[in-house]
């Protein structure tokens, strides 16, 4: 187990391993997301209260989903490096900040995008949608702090913490829309219930959200790999790559 | 197939801007997340390969 464990937080290891999986999940995310996109455009009826608006679903709930588990992932890498002192979860946790920061941005943008339409109004100050921008400052707050420090290890530890402590963020954008009376819809996908939503409508939703987890398991791999890269460049097997390139 | 035509399509039975604006962003966002790793490794591999050069120059001087 802990053979396993000092393995996984070898760089050498996880580049040669992570070069290997980047085809495929590169190859499933293009393929998930060309189909979902052409479905929820083309091909699913559109729905009976809200017209075709309600397509924009297809992009809000995936993105949605995966800013939160992002910041998920982020935490954690950020403990298991300020426990362990494992590099590798130092810099896996960097390499969440940006493209979870952009995902939530993009479900902001695409929630008032939506409630325009059928809310009349871009924005409002209810539960979901202001936690949703505190997990976006959050973001900007770790990408900050990785760039304010000019000691790796020290940069690390500082936005470890501060995503820690914003952990607390998550139960509350998951269940804002219990607590509060809100405008925001309940889930409309999950693990529990059956969706409320014809399968014409949930089947490329849920194509949609694995194409966007295994983009966001593609681009996590490309930008933890250079950064490994490039903070192991004086170490052998760095050079060998160099030098084959 | 759900539209008759092409122009209905992109009318989205008048919500055709909401829906443009919000799959246009969403390609933004896709696009910056693959662009920006692979633009820093190219970057990388330029950068090191003349580091490299320079230090086998100089070992061959020396």
């Amino acid at each position: 187990m802990w053979r396993w464990f000092h393995k996984l937080g070898s760089p050498k290891w996880f580049y040669a391993i992570s070069g290997r999986l980047l085809p495929w999940f590169s190859v499933a995310a293009m393929l998930l997301l060309v189909i979902g996109t052409v479905w929820a455009l083309l091909i699913a009826p559109a729905d009976y209260q809200q017209g075709n608006s309600y397509r924009i679903i297809y992009i809000h709930v995936p993105a949605a989903f995966l800013a939160q588990s992002g910041y998920l992932l982020m935490a954690i890498a950020g403990a298991v490096g300020l426990i362990w002192k494992m590099k590798l979860a130092d810099v896996v946790a960097k390499s969440c900040a940006p493209i979870g920061a952009s995902f939530t941005l993009l479900a902001l943008i695409t929630g008032a995008v939506w409630g325009k339409p059928t809310w009349g109004a871009w924005w409002v100050w209810d539960a979901r949608l202001t936690s949703m921008l505190v997990l976006l400052f959050l973001y900007l707050g770790v990408v900050a702090l990785q760039s304010a420090f000019t000691d790796r290890n020290q940069a690390a530890r500082a936005s470890a913490l501060l995503a820690l402590v914003g952990l607390v963020n998550i139960p509350i954008i998951k269940y804002s829309v219990e607590w509060w009376n809100t405008l925001h819809q309940p889930a409309s996908l999950t693990l529990t219930q059956r969706p409320s939503m014809p399968a014409e409508m949930w089947m490329p939703l849920l194509i949609m959200v694995v194409g966007f987890y295994c983009f966001f398991a593609a681009v996590l791999m490309m930008r933890t790999r250079v950064e490994l890269l490039d903070r192991e460049r004086r170490t052998g097997w760095v050079k060998e790559i160099i030098r084959e390139s | 197939m759900y539209f008759a035509d092409f122009s209905e399509f992109i009318a989205m039975g008048g919500h055709g801007l909401y829906v443009w604006v919000a799959y246009g962003t969403a390609a933004l966002v896709f696009a910056f997340n693959l662009v920006t790793p692979v633009l820093k490794r190219k970057r990388f591999f330029v950068e090191q390969a003349r580091q490299l050069r320079r230090e086998e120059l100089h070992a061959s001087d020396s």
